[in-house]
């Protein structure tokens, strides 16, 4: 790990001030990815600041009856949360399929958006990577990339987003609220992560010096109709080879509302809302969930040994929309 | 870690340790795990992959099991932290935990084993392990190279029993699915 000056911050704006004047500052919260990779010297800040002293963990109603997550409430808080287990289920069991117990316990709801991709070459300062050093070079492109993605790819970059959380996020419609030295403002979900095109260097649309504060829920939660179906190498504790967030609204055996979200196959939690739109109108049911799978997948691109993702998020979109219609 | 360095200032902080008040002056690149071990000479809490995949370094904070290699010792300044060192009573006589892994045999080589004491009393405060099948899944930040499971999971369902919660058994676990049983 490198040396690093050190600073708390006890409210957001002095946070914002602090990366405002300190290039390459970083804020540093549960600390669970960011230290890992500081300790394998893939992250060099010259400056941290703690901002777990902000006010920002709280869990709240919002007016239009959605909920409000603060950015420091930490995963476990979140998913354990009775508001968010009794409206939003998709979204904890979403966190708890991600990481360990101990993980969630640290983890905060605004660093989790944060994580980086767990890509090898990403993590191996000995390799090239353009994510890490701009104009390196891929190495996963014609080398190991089996967890890698197969929608949204770049000549530069294959990298995936590698989390849970921000996919059921994604499915839920949910909103990020940032503040930064020009005051606040809210982004989407969907538009917050973003495709690596020409600058994978940066995985997100947060400025640096923006500081998260919090996620909003809408009030559609999907409670009664959804599922997260995740396929690992492991039963436990394994990041995804293909995840899918589903919701749905039905009335009379037909899909009257469809979100799907899809991770470990992008840069970002992948929505097409066209294939969404085929699900409308139809009976719930093997045939319609398939061609809503076979759309999102319509211009997948596999590589040596993550081609098998491909039909495996298709079964996997199958899966999760059977198990969201027949809750 | 870092060797010594003049770049940046130590910080003093104060950790509450298994309910005794320490002081120390840190540099801010320390990690809470290293704090105990190489301040504190508390070297119960162990570092094992020293990247919060292995849960060797568990230790409580405020009485929630956490990664000690995965946080800075400054950012915990003001925390109550209980390691393997501080469950015993004062009188000697083993945590629950403790004594149901010596009863059990939950270990082999003992390298994870203060981490998976600490682990499962956080998990038992956090109130969520009924079945097997949960303490498999909220046990899974601990690993055990000698694959001392079967003793760990009887271990735990003692403890559970002793408790007064509802006891895991076989019976409510879920069967082994056949993908996973050898050819």
């Amino acid at each position: 790990m490198n040396s690093f000056t050190f600073a708390r911050a006890t409210e957001p704006a002095a946070a914002v001030r602090e990366l405002a004047a300190h290039d390459g500052a970083q804020l540093v919260a549960g600390g669970t990815n960011l230290l890992d990779l500081m300790k394998e010297n893939v992250a060099r800040p010259p400056r941290l600041v703690d901002i777990n002293r902000l006010p920002l963990a709280q869990i709240e109603e919002r007016p239009d009856g959605g909920l409000r997550l603060g950015a420091l409430a930490t995963n476990a808080d979140t998913a354990y949360h009775p508001a968010v287990q009794a409206r939003y289920p998709l979204l904890a069991r979403t966190i708890l399929a991600g990481a360990s117990p101990q993980l969630r316990n640290m983890a905060t709801n605004g660093g989790n958006l944060l994580q980086r991709t767990r890509c090898y070459y990403f993590y191996d300062v000995g390799t090239p990577c353009n994510k890490r050093e701009p104009g390196s070079g891929c190495p996963a492109i014609a080398g190991l990339n089996r967890m890698h993605a197969i929608l949204g790819t770049s000549e530069q970059c294959i990298a995936t987003y590698p989390g849970d959380m921000a996919v059921a996020l994604a499915a839920l419609e949910a909103v990020v609220q940032v503040q930064g030295p020009d005051g606040e403002r809210s982004i989407p979900l969907g538009e917050f992560h973003r495709l690596p095109g020409d600058t994978p260097q940066f995985d997100n649309n947060l400025r640096p010096d923006e500081l998260i504060t919090a996620i909003d829920l809408p009030r559609r939660g999907f409670a009664k109709h959804h599922s997260y179906v995740k396929v690992r190498d492991r039963s436990s504790y394994a990041f995804a080879l293909v995840s899918v967030a589903a919701g749905l609204e039905m009335e009379g055996g037909k899909i009257t509302t469809a979100r799907l979200a899809l991770g470990g196959v992008a840069h970002k939690p992948w929505r097409d809302p066209e294939a969404e739109a085929l699900l409308v109108g139809q009976a719930a049911g093997a045939d319609a969930f398939r061609a809503a799978a076979d759309h999102l997948l319509r211009d997948a691109r596999g590589y040596r040994f993550n081609a098998f993702k491909i039909e495996l998020a298709r079964r996997a979109v199958v899966r999760a929309l059977r198990e969201a219609s027949t809750a | 870690m870092h060797a010594s360095s003049s770049l940046a200032p130590p910080e003093t902080i104060t950790l509450t340790i298994n309910g005794q008040a320490r002081q120390m002056a840190v540099q801010p690149w320390v990690t809470l795990l290293d704090a105990l071990r190489e301040h504190l000479d508390l070297t119960g809490t162990k570092k094992g992959c020293d990247h919060g995949q292995c849960g060797a370094c568990t230790v409580l904070v405020d009485g929630k099991r956490i990664n000690s290699c995965l946080t800075l010792a400054v950012m915990r300044d003001g925390a109550e932290i209980t390691t393997i060192e501080g469950l015993a009573g004062e009188d000697g006589a083993l945590h629950p935990v403790q004594a149901a892994f010596v009863e059990h045999d939950a270990f082999q080589c003992g390298y994870c084993t203060p981490g998976q004491i600490c682990s499962i009393v956080g998990m038992m405060n956090e109130g969520h392990a009924r079945t097997d099948e949960d303490i498999r899944e909220l046990m899974s930040g601990n690993l055990c190279r000698c694959g001392a499971y079967p003793n760990i999971m009887d271990a735990i369902r003692q403890t559970l029993r002793e408790r007064g919660e509802k006891p895991a058994s076989e019976k409510n676990a879920t069967p082994i699915p056949a993908y996973h049983l050898a050819e």
